[in-house]
């Protein structure tokens, strides 16, 4: 399985998203710029974490409009597997290719510890894997991680089965001290009404190995194997890149 | 031309900056200041004909870059020659 790992000016988990999928997972990565327009017959799509372009503006907001982000698209418009992780979360959502907005952090802290997530929906391909309710322990680091969206699309997030994670204690607990950053009934990570594309604040790709303080983190790429092997995604790739 | 953006956080949305500079405001002793709402402003010097033209360049600007829909909206001032 080739996964494509996008390098924007700023982004500083790439090397630890390809790390992940080439030495621990065991597949094939590849960088590819953000001026490029290919994504050279990817089977899945990482926007990794960092400060695309200095979170000038607002966080994602710049890296949107890279050339590289039109593939990005039309691969998740064909059904291929597109996952933002923190700071590739915030460019889904300014792209407008998953709904709502960050807001600063509550208490306006960068908060950088290890949180518990609760694997809420088991059938998008980044949790294909996983159990349903399962918690997994994985870093955060961001200070713009508050999801906010209207009531009516939160409805339909509801509705949809579109919320994927949610913080909670190691207990597996929603509560008001579990949630590191405000965000709204607790979000963590989110997915698009196809399921294929999934945005999350928090870094499986750092909690791949237990010299890291947690492997939670790889059955988030194990599950994007197995759907793959299992040919549960789409034939996106080379037909739409 | 010269327009004006400001983008602020919709009334609805809680601005924790903003909650943070009253407080301090408060601390200072400024109690009168009963809120602060923090956002952001541009300026955009526009090559255009018109205001009328300025304003609708503005204006399209903040909608695809300046303000996120979601959660801010904005406000133009145009100046004239």
């Amino acid at each position: 399985m080739r996964f494509a790992v996008i390098v924007f000016p700023g982004s500083n988990c790439d090397h630890d998203a390809y790390y992940a999928a080439k030495e621990v997972l065991g597949q094939q990565a590849e960088f590819v710029w953000h001026k490029e327009t290919d994504l050279r017959g990817a089977d899945a799509v990482i926007l990794p974490g960092g400060f695309s372009h200095g979170d000038y503006l607002r966080t994602g907001a710049i890296a949107r409009f890279s050339p590289v982000m039109d593939a990005v698209k039309t691969f998740a418009a064909g059904g291929g597997p597109v996952l933002g992780i923190c700071n590739g979360f915030q460019i889904l959502l300014e792209a407008g290719m998953l709904p709502g907005a960050m807001l600063r952090n509550r208490g306006l802290k960068f908060v950088c510890e290890h949180v518990h997530v609760r694997v809420e929906q088991t059938d998008t391909p980044f949790t294909f894997a996983c159990r349903s309710q399962q918690v997994l322990r994985m870093p955060i680091a961001h200070g713009e991680g508050n999801y906010f969206t209207t009531p009516e699309e939160l409805r339909r997030l509801e509705q949809n089965r579109q919320i994927v994670f949610r913080y909670v204690d190691a207990a597996g607990v929603a509560t008001e001290e579990s949630n590191p950053n405000g965000s709204l009934q607790s979000i963590a990570g989110i997915c698009g009404e196809r399921r294929n594309v999934v945005g999350l604040m928090p870094h499986p790709e750092r909690a791949c190995e237990l010299s890291l303080g947690s492997r939670d983190g790889l059955v988030m790429l194990e599950s994007v194997l197995k759907a793959h092997a299992a040919g549960a995604l789409a034939a996106a790739g080379s037909a739409s890149v | 031309m010269r327009a004006r953006v400001f983008v602020t956080l919709k009334p609805s949305v809680f601005d924790p900056q903003g909650k943070t500079i009253v407080d301090a405001l408060h601390s200072l002793g400024y109690g009168a200041v009963e809120d602060v709402r923090q956002g952001k402003y541009f300026e955009l010097e526009v090559a255009a004909d018109s205001t009328d033209k300025a304003r609708s360049m503005a204006s399209e600007v903040a909608d695809k870059l300046l303000a996120n829909p979601v959660i801010e909206s904005y406000r133009i001032e145009v100046e004239g020659k």
